[in-house]
């Protein structure tokens, strides 16, 4: 027994008498995970959270969430003799008063950003490779949830200072509530605790952030990774990688020490960013006062799509039967994010029904061997992308020096054209990589070596890959082609599915259109035979003059 | 390529065209085979985890030596200190970490089996049968008198917990009503509003543009923060002096500039950000938060954006001694729409 286990060991029977603990490390200690980088995304969401909620609690020991109005007294000159809220002077004094203080409320702002950022770009690969299929419908929504969270968080944390930007997105969020309607004028004093501003809505948005919103988040997560941790991880398709089993290194000691020192590295960075990187400089804008406001308002960037939208969609207000409906307030304010959250809760079920396809996977798919897929993923990052650019038509216009109103104007017609067309171009792109997949499998790969024939023809040598790389390059699975059932059975009965088969098969006709099908055995077999005979009609040609070097499983391609 | 039948079922999976040759065989890294190498990365860790440890001295160093005193440079250089210790302990320590795992650690892959992710068939059915033997006990079934009255009661409960946040705000009287006015009424001075003085017609030259409070705003107490902030947010407006004959005049509006001087509100009529970019050649405003563009010369139209009415206008007289005052308060509700608007558009200024 070595020394460490000797130390180990007498609490964890002290442990295991208590809870069982021992059965539960058994299997647990060493469980394997798949190693990827692509894996790391949510590993960054999930440490920024943990900075957050670190350095988040800093802060609550100094910000005081009231409205009411001191006269600044701090040590920042330019704003000495300022009537502002309690809030937003203190505030001030974490940045200036506290030592730390400012690096902590930079290190908060970063991880924030990082945080979202990270979430998103997870969801984005879990997206493009298949990861939310079955058996992972569940966590796909949770994950979904918790970036509507992340969100939430982001907002009613950057609304806290009460500084000029954040009173200026406060605004704009009571604007928003108005547009509801029937219920919004309530709703907006309820809110506010009465005509806006008011005095209440810091401390309310307070008891959110700190407590409501990351209550919720933190039980999502754990949810999440329990769901994650029993189901197993998913790993890429390759050479002894099967949907039966999970291929990587142990939990401990390598992810201990590679996940465990990665959330280091994670915080590390994120302190050297607040360090060396000014963010949100709140005694630059001073106090908030709904008559002021700076050019240039720009929210955070995860809100900047909201934003942007905002910004770019018609001015469509009626009046009818004496009510007013701001559908141009309510759309982008209102609508636009259960809209959203709604298509990526459903998304698993709509390709399900594509795809006739309700087994379990393990193994995840590359994006190329699931063409539409992939087109849907890159159509709504183009429509999200043109939104987010929305939400800086000014900045873009000053830096291309181009009027905002074309900008805007662009941005209306660009919505609606451009992501269909990133659908289909990507689509395209993603065929044609399958298509030259197949090719390396059935001809292999080029050598650079050009030789001509007797009769002056070129052609370029091909070697075979190796065996493992023509086994992941094959290892996706077969797309499965629906047809409608018949309308009338044998006997002439009418089938009662017969319409919803017939839309499920113009759908899977539509998601696999053009997808390239791996060959079978036997085509593959031909295939390769074919290019072999080939190159031994052109030894054949050679074979006098030139001696023919050509080894015979090189294969021949024009 | 040959696309396969279309048929419900797959083709026959077909199987892989290859077999599976097997997880490829292991190449050891050079720490793996050199001692030397696993020498000099042990080294290398205990480098990083060195630096990590400096990088927490440092910290405290830097806290220690650095009070704050007002100085922004010497806060700046605080900020980038105690970050530059902090990051560099937190990043070397992982940075060790990783490289230990990655470097010295074995890299074999190893193999675990997935257990199915259904229960067993025989699982299935005794779940089903303990709901059934709970759901029997419980006799929900045969009395539905229990279980409509406990449906009831349930439905109901959502009631109270709506109506605790009842008081979260004043709704008495009609919210809708409260934000229809402001505070300017008949006879309200119009102050600049950053020195708070009246302004007569003739301060003002064509073309010329000033954000304006009422001067009552100035009466209420500095310790009703919050009615001040409302009035702020409502009350505040823009006057700005036109060449007589080169704005219009809609019908009803006649009257209502004082030689050219024009008053509007300036909160934006779309989600309500202060409008504030003045474009001198065109009088047009632009809001800077979403670019709604508002004719000055015509009666405050929507000229580019998402705003869909003009600016509402403050009708404007000269009160007996020369100064700019307000005829009374705007003729419908400034800021954005909201669902009952309409009903409170009036004819006169009140």
């Amino acid at each position: 027994m070595s020394a460490t286990v000797k130390v180990a060991s007498k609490p964890l029977a002290a442990l295991d008498e208590r809870l069982t603990i021992s059965t539960w490390f058994k299997s647990n200690l060493r469980k394997v995970f798949p190693d990827h980088w692509s894996f790391l995304l949510g590993e960054i969401a999930l440490y920024s959270f943990i900075v957050l909620l670190l350095s988040g609690t800093f802060l609550t020991l100094f910000f005081k969430p009231s409205m009411v109005e001191v006269v600044y007294q701090g040590s920042y000159v330019p704003l000495r003799g300022v009537p502002m809220s309690e809030a937003y002077a203190s505030t001030l004094d974490i940045s200036f008063e506290i030592r730390g203080g400012l690096l902590m409320r930079q290190i908060h702002h970063w991880s924030a950003l990082l945080f979202v950022a990270s979430m998103t770009v997870h969801m984005f690969r879990v997206f493009f490779t298949g990861a939310f299929r079955r058996p992972r419908e569940i966590n796909w929504s949770i994950g979904a949830l918790l970036l509507l969270m992340g969100l939430a968080a982001g907002f009613t944390g950057y609304s806290l200072p009460d500084d000029l930007l954040s009173g200026t997105g406060l605004r704009i969020i009571e604007g928003i509530i108005l547009s509801i309607p029937v219920v919004g004028t309530y709703l907006s004093f309820l809110i506010f605790g009465g005509n806006y501003p008011g005095e209440d809505i810091i401390s309310r948005l307070y008891i959110a952030h700190v407590l409501l919103v990351p209550g919720l988040i933190l039980a999502l997560v754990s949810a999440h990774l329990i769901i994650l941790w029993y189901q197993k991880h998913t790993q890429w398709p390759g050479p002894g990688r099967t949907e039966q089993n999970v291929v990587g290194y142990p939990l401990f000691p390598i992810y201990t020490a590679k996940a465990g020192g990665f959330f280091f590295v994670v915080s590390g960075v994120v302190v050297l960013l607040s360090a060396f990187i000014q963010i949100n400089p709140v005694w630059f804008w001073g106090p908030y006062d709904p008559s002021q406001v700076s050019a240039g308002t720009q929210p955070d960037w995860y809100i900047g799509w909201l934003d942007g939208m905002l910004r770019i969609t018609p001015a469509l207000e009626f009046v009818i039967g004496g009510y007013t409906l701001s559908l141009n307030v309510l759309i982008p304010g209102g609508l636009a994010m259960p809209i959203f959250a709604g298509l990526l809760v459903a998304y698993p079920a709509i390709e399900r029904f594509a795809t006739g396809d309700d087994r379990e996977h393990h193994l995840l798919d590359r994006p190329r061997n699931n063409p539409t897929r992939t087109g849907i993923g890159v159509m709504a990052i183009v429509f999200y992308g043109l939104l987010w650019l929305s939400g800086g038509n000014d900045f873009v216009a000053t830096i291309f020096q181009i009027p905002v109103n074309y900008i805007t104007r662009f941005m209306q017609v660009g919505l609606f054209v451009l992501p269909p067309l990133a659908f289909v171009v990507t689509r395209r792109i993603a065929i044609a990589l399958q298509r030259r997949d197949m090719e390396r499998v059935e001809h292999g790969r080029e050598t650079g070596v050009i030789r001509m024939t007797t009769e002056g023809e070129f052609y370029e040598e091909h070697a075979p890959i190796d065996q493992y790389e023509a086994y992941e390059l094959t290892a996706q699975p077969r797309p499965k082609r629906i047809e409608a059932a018949p309308e009338l059975d044998e006997s002439g009965i009418k089938n009662p599915h017969y319409k919803k088969t017939k839309r499920q098969a113009r759908l899977n006709r539509f998601y696999w259109e053009n997808t390239v099908d791996k060959p079978t055995p036997d085509e593959l077999h031909d295939e390769v035979e074919h290019a072999e005979h080939d190159t031994l009609d052109h030894l054949e040609h050679e074979a006098l003059p030139s001696g023919g070097h050509n080894p015979p499983e090189s294969t021949r391609h024009t | 390529m040959t696309t396969h039948s279309s048929e419900i079922e797959p083709a026959a999976q077909g199987g892989d065209p290859l077999p599976d040759p097997g997880l490829p065989p292991h190449t050891p890294r050079l720490t793996d085979t050199d001692t030397k190498a696993a020498k000099r990365a042990e080294r290398q860790i205990g480098v990083m985890f060195g630096i990590a440890a400096l990088g927490s001295i440092g910290f405290v160093a830097a806290y220690l030596a650095l009070p704050l005193d007002g100085d922004l440079g010497r806060l700046q250089l605080s900020n980038i200190l105690l970050g530059l210790g902090l990051g560099a302990s937190l990043l070397l320590l992982g940075l060790g970490a990783v490289q230990w795992a990655k470097k010295l650690m074995p890299d074999v892959e190893m193999v675990q089996q997935r257990h199915p992710l259904e229960s067993p068939p025989e699982d299935r059915q005794a779940a089903v049968a303990a709901f059934e033997a709970g759901a029997e006990e419980s006799g929900i079934g045969r009395r539905p008198l229990i279980r409509n009255s406990l449906l009831g009661a349930a439905a109901l409960l959502p009631l109270p917990v709506l109506f605790f946040l009842g008081d979260m705000g004043p709704i008495n009287p009609n919210p809708a009503l409260v934000r229809s006015t402001t505070i300017w009424t008949r006879g309200t001075r119009v102050v600049n509003d950053v020195t708070f003085t009246p302004i007569r017609p003739e301060d003002l030259q064509v073309g010329q543009l000033v954000n304006a409070m009422p001067e009552s705003y100035e009466e209420i107490p500095e310790e009703d923060a919050a009615e001040r902030l409302t009035t702020r947010a409502y009350s505040s407006v823009l006057v700005i002096r036109l060449e007589p004959g080169e704005f219009e005049v809609p019908p009803g509006r006649e009257g209502w500039d004082v030689d050219g001087i024009l008053c509007y509100s300036k909160i934006c009529t779309h989600v309500g950000c202060p409008i504030s970019l003045y474009e001198q050649q065109t009088h047009n405003m632009l809001c800077p938060c979403h670019q709604s563009t508002f004719a000055l010369s015509q009666a405050g139209k929507v000229v580019f954006g998402p705003a869909k009415r003009p600016l509402p206008q403050l009708p404007l007289e000269v009160d007996a001694e020369g100064y700019l005052a307000a005829q009374g308060d705007f003729t419908e509700p400034v800021g954005p729409s909201y669902w009952e608007r309409a009903k409170y558009i009036r004819t006169e200024p009140a």
